[in-house]
Protein backbone atom coordinates (compact mmCIF):
# COMPACT_ATOMS: atom_id res chain seq x y z
CA UNK A 1 0.00 0.00 0.00
CA UNK A 2 1.36 3.52 -0.57
CA UNK A 3 -0.28 7.06 0.05
CA UNK A 4 0.76 9.97 -1.87
CA UNK A 5 0.30 13.69 -0.46
CA UNK A 6 0.86 17.17 -0.61
CA UNK A 7 3.14 18.97 2.21
CA UNK A 8 3.67 22.58 1.57
CA UNK A 9 4.44 22.08 -2.16
CA UNK A 10 6.34 19.20 -1.57
CA UNK A 11 4.65 15.64 -3.27
CA UNK A 12 5.78 13.02 -0.85
CA UNK A 13 4.87 9.16 -1.53
CA UNK A 14 4.24 7.06 1.74
CA UNK A 15 5.13 2.89 1.72
CA UNK A 16 2.74 2.41 4.37
CA UNK A 17 3.98 -1.34 5.21
CA UNK A 18 7.76 -0.36 5.43
CA UNK A 19 7.17 3.36 6.55
CA UNK A 20 9.91 4.61 3.75
CA UNK A 21 9.02 7.72 2.53
CA UNK A 22 10.01 9.57 -1.36
CA UNK A 23 9.99 12.53 -2.42
CA UNK A 24 8.92 13.09 -5.75
CA UNK A 25 8.14 15.48 -8.93
CA UNK A 26 4.23 16.43 -10.06
CA UNK A 27 4.50 14.10 -12.65
CA UNK A 28 5.22 11.15 -10.27
CA UNK A 29 2.45 12.51 -7.70
CA UNK A 30 -0.13 12.39 -10.08
CA UNK A 31 0.91 9.21 -11.56
CA UNK A 32 1.44 7.41 -8.36
CA UNK A 33 -1.71 9.06 -7.13
CA UNK A 34 -3.45 7.12 -9.97
CA UNK A 35 -1.60 3.95 -9.15
CA UNK A 36 -3.49 4.58 -5.75
CA UNK A 37 -6.96 5.43 -6.85
CA UNK A 38 -6.60 2.66 -9.30
CA UNK A 39 -6.67 4.84 -12.20
CA UNK A 40 -5.59 4.33 -15.54
CA UNK A 41 -1.87 5.64 -15.72
CA UNK A 42 -1.81 6.40 -18.91
CA UNK A 43 -4.86 8.88 -19.23
CA UNK A 44 -2.79 11.10 -17.47
CA UNK A 45 -1.81 14.58 -19.67
CA UNK A 46 2.17 12.95 -19.92
CA UNK A 47 3.65 11.33 -22.85
CA UNK A 48 4.15 7.65 -22.41
CA UNK A 49 7.59 7.61 -22.54
CA UNK A 50 7.26 10.01 -19.48
CA UNK A 51 5.35 7.73 -17.60
CA UNK A 52 7.17 4.96 -18.57
CA UNK A 53 10.51 6.66 -17.12
CA UNK A 54 8.21 6.93 -13.60
CA UNK A 55 6.91 3.35 -13.97
CA UNK A 56 10.82 2.49 -14.13
CA UNK A 57 11.82 3.76 -11.19
CA UNK A 58 8.46 2.46 -9.38
CA UNK A 59 9.42 -1.10 -10.02
CA UNK A 60 13.31 -0.54 -9.21
CA UNK A 61 11.97 0.99 -5.84
CA UNK A 62 9.82 -1.84 -5.41
CA UNK A 63 12.51 -4.52 -6.22
CA UNK A 64 14.47 -2.49 -3.12
CA UNK A 65 11.38 -3.31 -0.48
CA UNK A 66 10.76 0.42 -0.70
CA UNK A 67 7.58 0.52 -2.84
CA UNK A 68 4.28 -0.82 -2.05
CA UNK A 69 5.95 -3.58 0.15
CA UNK A 70 3.76 -6.20 1.33
CA UNK A 71 2.22 -6.33 4.65
CA UNK A 72 4.03 -8.56 7.54
CA UNK A 73 1.62 -10.92 8.88
CA UNK A 74 -0.09 -9.76 12.04
CA UNK A 75 1.19 -10.40 15.62
CA UNK A 76 -0.05 -12.66 17.67
CA UNK A 77 -2.71 -11.11 20.83
CA UNK A 78 -3.07 -12.62 23.68
CA UNK A 79 -4.44 -10.58 26.67
CA UNK A 80 -4.30 -13.41 29.44
CA UNK A 81 -0.49 -13.75 28.53
CA UNK A 82 -0.05 -9.69 28.63
CA UNK A 83 1.54 -7.78 31.64
CA UNK A 84 -0.32 -4.99 32.40
CA UNK A 85 2.74 -2.49 32.45
CA UNK A 86 0.59 1.23 32.67
CA UNK A 87 -2.03 2.20 35.20
CA UNK A 88 -4.13 4.89 34.85
CA UNK A 89 -4.81 6.02 38.81
CA UNK A 90 -8.36 8.19 39.04
CA UNK A 91 -6.66 8.91 42.68
CA UNK A 92 -9.54 12.00 42.68
CA UNK A 93 -13.60 11.41 41.01
CA UNK A 94 -13.85 15.51 41.77
CA UNK A 95 -13.16 17.95 40.47
CA UNK A 96 -12.38 21.83 40.83
CA UNK A 97 -13.84 22.68 37.83
CA UNK A 98 -16.95 22.53 35.80
CA UNK A 99 -15.91 22.07 32.16
CA UNK A 100 -18.42 22.00 29.68
CA UNK A 101 -17.13 19.35 27.55
CA UNK A 102 -15.41 16.84 30.32
CA UNK A 103 -16.10 13.23 29.51
CA UNK A 104 -15.80 12.24 33.24
CA UNK A 105 -19.03 14.71 33.66
CA UNK A 106 -17.17 17.06 35.69
CA UNK A 107 -15.59 14.58 37.47
CA UNK A 108 -18.05 12.13 38.58
CA UNK A 109 -17.39 9.32 35.84
CA UNK A 110 -21.07 8.43 36.32
CA UNK A 111 -20.86 7.08 40.05
CA UNK A 112 -20.96 10.44 42.26
CA UNK A 113 -17.69 12.18 43.66
CA UNK A 114 -15.33 10.46 45.60
CA UNK A 115 -11.59 10.29 46.63
CA UNK A 116 -9.31 7.08 46.03
CA UNK A 117 -8.10 6.02 50.05
CA UNK A 118 -4.28 4.90 50.00
CA UNK A 119 -4.91 1.70 51.14
CA UNK A 120 -7.09 1.33 47.63
CA UNK A 121 -4.14 3.10 45.58
CA UNK A 122 -1.55 0.77 47.42
CA UNK A 123 -3.51 -2.47 46.08
CA UNK A 124 -3.46 -1.00 42.74
CA UNK A 125 0.00 -0.91 42.42
CA UNK A 126 0.17 -4.20 43.95
CA UNK A 127 -1.45 -5.54 41.12
CA UNK A 128 0.07 -3.50 38.87
CA UNK A 129 3.71 -4.90 40.08
CA UNK A 130 2.23 -8.23 40.07
CA UNK A 131 0.40 -8.27 36.45
CA UNK A 132 3.86 -6.71 34.98
CA UNK A 133 5.95 -9.86 34.55
CA UNK A 134 9.17 -9.25 33.20
CA UNK A 135 8.86 -5.41 32.27
CA UNK A 136 10.80 -3.42 34.15
CA UNK A 137 9.52 0.14 32.89
CA UNK A 138 5.78 0.75 34.33
CA UNK A 139 3.78 3.88 34.13
CA UNK A 140 1.08 4.84 37.08
CA UNK A 141 -0.42 8.44 35.75
CA UNK A 142 -2.37 10.21 38.50
CA UNK A 143 -5.52 11.24 37.12
CA UNK A 144 -8.89 12.38 38.25
CA UNK A 145 -10.94 14.61 38.12
CA UNK A 146 -8.35 16.43 39.32
CA UNK A 147 -5.77 14.74 41.06
CA UNK A 148 -4.66 17.66 43.18
CA UNK A 149 -7.68 17.01 45.44
CA UNK A 150 -6.49 13.90 46.77
CA UNK A 151 -3.30 15.22 47.30
CA UNK A 152 -2.09 13.19 50.99
CA UNK A 153 -2.77 10.08 47.99
CA UNK A 154 -0.79 11.65 45.77
CA UNK A 155 2.15 11.85 47.49
CA UNK A 156 1.69 8.68 49.44
CA UNK A 157 1.56 6.43 46.31
CA UNK A 158 4.75 7.72 44.97
CA UNK A 159 6.39 6.82 48.60
CA UNK A 160 4.65 3.40 48.35
CA UNK A 161 5.73 3.04 44.15
CA UNK A 162 9.39 3.73 45.40
CA UNK A 163 9.61 0.70 47.95
CA UNK A 164 7.75 -1.19 45.48
CA UNK A 165 11.11 -0.21 43.18
CA UNK A 166 13.15 -1.09 45.31
CA UNK A 167 11.87 -4.34 46.07
CA UNK A 168 11.02 -5.65 43.19
CA UNK A 169 13.76 -4.21 40.33
CA UNK A 170 11.27 -1.88 38.37
CA UNK A 171 10.95 1.86 37.45
CA UNK A 172 8.00 3.25 37.93
CA UNK A 173 7.58 6.34 35.67
CA UNK A 174 4.78 8.43 37.80
CA UNK A 175 2.90 10.97 35.71
CA UNK A 176 0.00 13.61 36.54
CA UNK A 177 -2.55 15.22 34.09
CA UNK A 178 -3.92 18.12 36.46
CA UNK A 179 -5.69 21.41 35.82
CA UNK A 180 -3.54 23.55 37.80
CA UNK A 181 -6.16 25.43 39.71
CA UNK A 182 -4.49 23.56 43.22
CA UNK A 183 -0.84 24.18 42.21
CA UNK A 184 1.18 25.51 44.91
CA UNK A 185 4.54 26.02 45.59
CA UNK A 186 5.11 22.66 47.52
CA UNK A 187 3.01 20.93 45.05
CA UNK A 188 5.44 22.18 42.54
CA UNK A 189 8.69 21.07 44.39
CA UNK A 190 6.82 17.87 44.30
CA UNK A 191 5.64 17.23 40.94
CA UNK A 192 9.09 18.28 39.63
CA UNK A 193 11.13 16.16 41.75
CA UNK A 194 8.97 12.78 41.29
CA UNK A 195 6.78 12.77 38.02
CA UNK A 196 8.31 12.21 35.15
CA UNK A 197 5.67 13.38 33.04
CA UNK A 198 3.30 16.44 33.66
CA UNK A 199 0.46 17.20 32.04
CA UNK A 200 -1.77 20.52 32.26
CA UNK A 201 -4.53 21.52 30.44
CA UNK A 202 -4.65 25.13 29.04
CA UNK A 203 -6.97 25.66 26.25
CA UNK A 204 -5.33 28.73 24.37
CA UNK A 205 -6.39 32.31 24.49
CA UNK A 206 -8.13 33.53 28.07
CA UNK A 207 -11.55 33.85 26.56
CA UNK A 208 -11.59 30.51 25.06
CA UNK A 209 -10.23 28.89 28.26
CA UNK A 210 -12.67 30.81 30.28
CA UNK A 211 -15.63 30.05 28.18
CA UNK A 212 -15.49 26.64 28.94
CA UNK A 213 -13.32 25.83 31.73
CA UNK A 214 -14.99 27.72 34.91
CA UNK A 215 -15.30 26.84 38.70
CA UNK A 216 -18.60 25.79 39.98
CA UNK A 217 -19.62 29.66 40.52
CA UNK A 218 -19.34 29.68 36.68
CA UNK A 219 -15.95 31.98 37.11
CA UNK A 220 -12.58 31.39 34.21
CA UNK A 221 -9.80 29.34 35.72
CA UNK A 222 -7.46 31.43 33.72
CA UNK A 223 -6.00 33.81 35.12
CA UNK A 224 -5.43 31.05 38.47
CA UNK A 225 -3.89 28.62 36.33
CA UNK A 226 -1.59 30.16 33.88
CA UNK A 227 1.32 31.78 36.29
CA UNK A 228 0.75 28.51 38.20
CA UNK A 229 1.51 26.59 35.26
CA UNK A 230 4.37 29.24 34.24
CA UNK A 231 6.29 28.61 37.59
CA UNK A 232 5.93 25.08 37.26
CA UNK A 233 7.34 25.00 33.46
CA UNK A 234 10.47 27.23 34.21
CA UNK A 235 11.43 25.02 37.35
CA UNK A 236 11.31 22.05 35.64
CA UNK A 237 13.58 22.35 33.18
CA UNK A 238 14.44 20.11 30.68
CA UNK A 239 11.51 17.88 32.50
CA UNK A 240 8.77 16.32 30.26
CA UNK A 241 5.80 18.34 30.38
CA UNK A 242 2.56 19.30 28.33
CA UNK A 243 0.54 22.26 28.10
CA UNK A 244 -2.44 20.32 26.44
CA UNK A 245 -6.06 22.03 25.39
CA UNK A 246 -8.87 21.38 23.70
CA UNK A 247 -10.34 22.57 20.74
CA UNK A 248 -14.30 22.83 19.97
CA UNK A 249 -16.32 24.14 17.52
CA UNK A 250 -16.47 27.28 18.92
CA UNK A 251 -12.49 27.38 18.12
CA UNK A 252 -12.20 26.32 15.13
CA UNK A 253 -8.72 28.83 14.49
CA UNK A 254 -7.25 26.69 17.08
CA UNK A 255 -3.71 28.01 16.08
CA UNK A 256 -4.41 31.37 17.76
CA UNK A 257 -4.85 29.46 20.58
CA UNK A 258 -1.47 27.88 19.78
CA UNK A 259 0.27 31.28 19.23
CA UNK A 260 -1.39 32.10 22.29
CA UNK A 261 0.42 29.42 24.83
CA UNK A 262 3.58 30.08 22.66
CA UNK A 263 3.43 33.56 23.84
CA UNK A 264 3.31 32.72 27.92
CA UNK A 265 6.63 30.79 27.05
CA UNK A 266 5.54 27.30 26.94
CA UNK A 267 7.26 25.23 24.26
CA UNK A 268 5.76 21.83 24.65
CA UNK A 269 1.77 21.89 23.31
CA UNK A 270 -1.02 19.58 22.89
CA UNK A 271 -4.11 21.18 21.26
CA UNK A 272 -6.70 17.88 20.94
CA UNK A 273 -10.00 18.11 19.13
CA UNK A 274 -13.12 17.76 21.67
CA UNK A 275 -14.30 14.33 21.64
CA UNK A 276 -18.49 14.96 21.83
CA UNK A 277 -20.94 13.03 19.73
CA UNK A 278 -21.34 14.72 16.68
CA UNK A 279 -25.73 16.61 18.21
CA UNK A 280 -23.91 18.03 21.07
CA UNK A 281 -23.14 21.15 21.79
CA UNK A 282 -19.06 22.03 20.43
CA UNK A 283 -18.67 18.79 18.95
CA UNK A 284 -16.52 18.74 15.76
CA UNK A 285 -18.86 17.03 13.21
CA UNK A 286 -19.83 16.60 9.54
CA UNK A 287 -20.54 20.56 9.33
CA UNK A 288 -17.41 22.12 11.06
CA UNK A 289 -14.59 18.97 10.34
CA UNK A 290 -13.62 20.55 7.03
CA UNK A 291 -12.48 24.04 8.52
CA UNK A 292 -10.54 22.08 11.54
CA UNK A 293 -8.38 20.30 8.74
CA UNK A 294 -8.10 23.30 6.76
CA UNK A 295 -6.65 24.33 10.14
CA UNK A 296 -3.76 22.22 10.60
CA UNK A 297 -2.44 24.21 7.37
CA UNK A 298 -2.51 27.46 9.37
CA UNK A 299 -0.54 25.63 12.38
CA UNK A 300 1.79 23.82 10.12
CA UNK A 301 2.94 27.41 8.73
CA UNK A 302 3.34 28.57 12.24
CA UNK A 303 5.23 25.94 13.24
CA UNK A 304 7.76 26.75 10.57
CA UNK A 305 7.68 30.08 10.85
CA UNK A 306 8.62 29.87 14.28
CA UNK A 307 11.70 27.35 13.80
CA UNK A 308 12.65 29.93 10.92
CA UNK A 309 12.65 32.68 13.88
CA UNK A 310 14.84 30.42 15.86
CA UNK A 311 12.20 29.98 18.09
CA UNK A 312 10.87 26.57 17.92
CA UNK A 313 8.22 24.56 19.82
CA UNK A 314 6.92 21.02 19.70
CA UNK A 315 3.44 20.63 19.10
CA UNK A 316 2.89 17.12 20.03
CA UNK A 317 0.68 15.98 16.78
CA UNK A 318 3.04 17.22 14.31
CA UNK A 319 5.71 15.30 16.08
CA UNK A 320 6.78 11.91 14.74
CA UNK A 321 10.77 10.37 15.27
CA UNK A 322 10.94 8.16 12.22
CA UNK A 323 14.49 7.25 13.16
CA UNK A 324 13.34 6.06 16.84
CA UNK A 325 9.77 5.05 15.94
CA UNK A 326 8.07 2.21 17.82
CA UNK A 327 8.53 -1.57 16.08
CA UNK A 328 5.82 -3.35 14.24
CA UNK A 329 4.56 -4.93 17.98
CA UNK A 330 3.78 -1.18 19.44
CA UNK A 331 2.25 0.03 16.51
CA UNK A 332 -0.36 -2.90 16.18
CA UNK A 333 -1.05 -3.16 19.80
CA UNK A 334 -1.99 0.62 20.03
CA UNK A 335 -2.72 2.31 23.35
CA UNK A 336 -2.85 -0.73 25.45
CA UNK A 337 -6.09 -0.63 26.73
CA UNK A 338 -7.60 -3.13 28.28
CA UNK A 339 -4.46 -5.41 27.77
CA UNK A 340 -1.20 -3.89 29.06
CA UNK A 341 -3.36 -0.62 30.40
CA UNK A 342 -5.90 -0.34 32.87
CA UNK A 343 -7.69 2.41 34.53
CA UNK A 344 -8.78 2.40 38.58
CA UNK A 345 -11.32 4.11 39.87
CA UNK A 346 -11.35 5.18 43.13
CA UNK A 347 -13.30 2.40 44.44
CA UNK A 348 -10.68 -0.13 43.53
CA UNK A 349 -12.98 -0.42 40.42
CA UNK A 350 -10.51 -1.86 37.23
CA UNK A 351 -11.50 -0.84 33.56
CA UNK A 352 -9.70 -1.11 30.10
CA UNK A 353 -8.85 2.50 30.49
CA UNK A 354 -10.13 5.85 31.98
CA UNK A 355 -12.63 6.95 29.60
CA UNK A 356 -14.36 3.58 30.09
CA UNK A 357 -14.60 4.56 34.02
CA UNK A 358 -17.58 4.09 35.57
CA UNK A 359 -19.36 1.96 32.39
CA UNK A 360 -19.87 -1.24 34.04
CA UNK A 361 -20.26 -3.32 30.51
CA UNK A 362 -16.36 -2.90 30.43
CA UNK A 363 -15.50 -3.62 34.34
CA UNK A 364 -12.86 -6.20 34.80
CA UNK A 365 -12.38 -6.41 38.12
CA UNK A 366 -11.68 -4.49 41.70
CA UNK A 367 -8.42 -4.23 43.05
CA UNK A 368 -9.59 -5.33 46.39
CA UNK A 369 -10.77 -8.68 45.32
CA UNK A 370 -7.90 -10.93 45.19
CA UNK A 371 -7.99 -14.90 45.61
CA UNK A 372 -6.63 -17.14 47.42
CA UNK A 373 -3.20 -16.38 45.92
CA UNK A 374 -3.15 -13.03 46.94
CA UNK A 375 -3.83 -12.47 42.83
CA UNK A 376 -6.25 -9.97 41.36
CA UNK A 377 -8.63 -11.88 38.87
CA UNK A 378 -9.54 -9.59 35.92
CA UNK A 379 -12.55 -10.12 33.06
CA UNK A 380 -10.61 -12.08 30.58
CA UNK A 381 -13.19 -12.11 28.00
CA UNK A 382 -13.49 -8.14 27.94
CA UNK A 383 -9.29 -8.10 28.00
CA UNK A 384 -9.50 -10.27 24.99
CA UNK A 385 -11.83 -8.48 23.00
CA UNK A 386 -9.14 -5.48 23.62
CA UNK A 387 -6.55 -7.48 22.74
CA UNK A 388 -8.25 -8.58 19.16
CA UNK A 389 -9.33 -5.26 18.35
CA UNK A 390 -6.42 -3.57 16.52
CA UNK A 391 -5.26 -2.75 12.89
CA UNK A 392 -5.04 -5.80 11.90
CA UNK A 393 -8.48 -6.58 12.57
CA UNK A 394 -10.34 -3.96 11.92
CA UNK A 395 -11.60 -3.55 8.55
CA UNK A 396 -11.29 0.00 8.08
CA UNK A 397 -8.17 0.26 9.73
CA UNK A 398 -6.37 -2.79 7.34
CA UNK A 399 -6.79 -1.04 4.37
CA UNK A 400 -6.15 2.33 5.63
CA UNK A 401 -2.39 4.37 4.93
CA UNK A 402 -2.25 5.75 8.41
CA UNK A 403 -2.87 2.90 10.67
CA UNK A 404 1.05 2.26 11.30
CA UNK A 405 0.64 5.83 12.88
CA UNK A 406 -2.86 5.86 15.24
CA UNK A 407 -2.65 2.43 15.49
CA UNK A 408 -6.13 2.19 14.84
CA UNK A 409 -7.26 5.00 16.99
CA UNK A 410 -9.15 5.28 20.35
CA UNK A 411 -11.18 2.89 21.65
CA UNK A 412 -13.36 4.86 23.82
CA UNK A 413 -13.84 7.15 21.13
CA UNK A 414 -14.98 4.56 18.82
CA UNK A 415 -17.72 3.03 21.57
CA UNK A 416 -18.48 6.28 22.34
CA UNK A 417 -19.19 7.30 18.91
CA UNK A 418 -19.87 4.55 17.35
CA UNK A 419 -20.69 1.91 19.76
CA UNK A 420 -18.15 -0.54 18.90
CA UNK A 421 -14.48 -0.53 20.12
CA UNK A 422 -13.50 -1.90 16.20
CA UNK A 423 -15.54 0.92 14.70
CA UNK A 424 -13.33 4.07 14.54
CA UNK A 425 -15.29 7.57 14.38
CA UNK A 426 -14.66 8.73 10.72
CA UNK A 427 -14.26 12.79 12.28
CA UNK A 428 -10.85 11.19 14.22
CA UNK A 429 -10.00 9.44 11.00
CA UNK A 430 -9.74 12.70 8.87
CA UNK A 431 -8.18 14.66 11.48
CA UNK A 432 -5.71 11.84 12.69
CA UNK A 433 -4.41 11.49 8.86
CA UNK A 434 -4.00 15.74 8.11
CA UNK A 435 -2.07 15.49 11.20
CA UNK A 436 -0.22 12.66 10.02
CA UNK A 437 0.84 13.87 6.35
CA UNK A 438 1.78 17.18 8.01
CA UNK A 439 4.17 15.09 10.70
CA UNK A 440 5.45 13.36 8.26
CA UNK A 441 6.68 15.91 6.15
CA UNK A 442 8.19 18.11 8.95
CA UNK A 443 10.14 15.13 9.42
CA UNK A 444 11.50 14.20 6.10
CA UNK A 445 10.95 17.13 4.16
CA UNK A 446 14.25 20.18 4.55
CA UNK A 447 12.44 23.51 5.04
CA UNK B 1 16.41 8.30 -10.17
CA UNK B 2 15.73 11.45 -12.00
CA UNK B 3 11.70 11.88 -10.91
CA UNK B 4 11.72 9.68 -7.54
CA UNK B 5 14.15 10.59 -4.81
CA UNK B 6 14.08 8.33 -1.27
CA UNK B 7 13.99 10.72 1.84
CA UNK B 8 13.44 8.08 4.62
CA UNK B 9 14.40 4.94 4.75
CA UNK B 10 12.26 2.12 6.02
CA UNK B 11 11.61 2.75 9.92
CA UNK B 12 8.94 -0.01 10.74
CA UNK B 13 11.22 -2.55 12.59
CA UNK B 14 9.58 -6.11 12.98
CA UNK B 15 11.15 -9.43 14.05
CA UNK B 16 14.28 -9.73 15.89
CA UNK B 17 15.23 -7.38 18.64
CA UNK B 18 11.45 -6.01 18.82
CA UNK B 19 7.94 -6.04 20.87
CA UNK B 20 10.21 -5.84 24.22
CA UNK B 21 7.36 -3.93 25.66
CA UNK B 22 9.11 -1.76 27.75
CA UNK B 23 7.98 1.43 25.92
CA UNK B 24 5.13 4.07 27.18
CA UNK B 25 1.99 2.99 26.97
CA UNK B 26 0.57 5.52 24.04
CA UNK B 27 -2.63 6.94 26.12
CA UNK B 28 -0.22 7.61 28.81
CA UNK B 29 1.67 10.09 26.80
CA UNK B 30 0.12 13.55 26.26
CA UNK B 31 -3.06 13.06 24.77
CA UNK B 32 -5.01 10.83 26.85
CA UNK B 33 -7.86 11.46 23.94
CA UNK B 34 -6.53 11.14 20.99
CA UNK B 35 -4.58 8.29 20.49
CA UNK B 36 -1.00 8.53 18.21
CA UNK B 37 1.91 5.98 18.50
CA UNK B 38 3.81 6.87 16.09
CA UNK B 39 5.17 10.30 18.12
CA UNK B 40 6.60 8.02 20.25
CA UNK B 41 9.83 6.59 21.08
CA UNK B 42 11.45 2.96 21.04
CA UNK B 43 12.93 2.58 24.53
CA UNK B 44 15.96 0.71 22.76
CA UNK B 45 16.98 2.53 20.05
CA UNK B 46 16.40 5.72 21.41
CA UNK B 47 19.21 5.18 24.08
Amino acid sequence: MIHAFEYRGTYLVLDVESGAVHEVDKPSYDVISAVEQGNAVYALPYSHSLIKEITDEIDELRKEGLFDTPAPAAPKANAAFSPIKSMCLNVAHDCNLRCAYCFAETGEFHGGRMLMPLDTAKAALDMLIKRSGGRYHLEVDLFGGEPLMNWDVVKGIVEYGRMLEKEHNKHINFTITTNGLALDDEKIDFINREMFNVVISIDGRKEVHDALRVTPNRKGSYDVIVPKAQKLVSERGDGEHYIRGTYTADNLDFTEDVKALTRLGFEQISIEPVVLKPDEPHAINESNVDKAIAEYDRLADYVIERRREGKPFNFFHFHVDLENAPCLAKRALGCGAGVEYVAVAPNGDIYPCHQFVGDSAFLLGNVLDKDAEGNVPLNEDIRQSFASCNIFTKEKCSSCWAKYFCSGGCAANAHKLNGSINEPCDISCRLLKKRTEIAIGMATVKE
Amino acid sequence: MKHIKNIQKPCIRNGANTACGECQASCQSACKTSCTVANQKCVKTAK
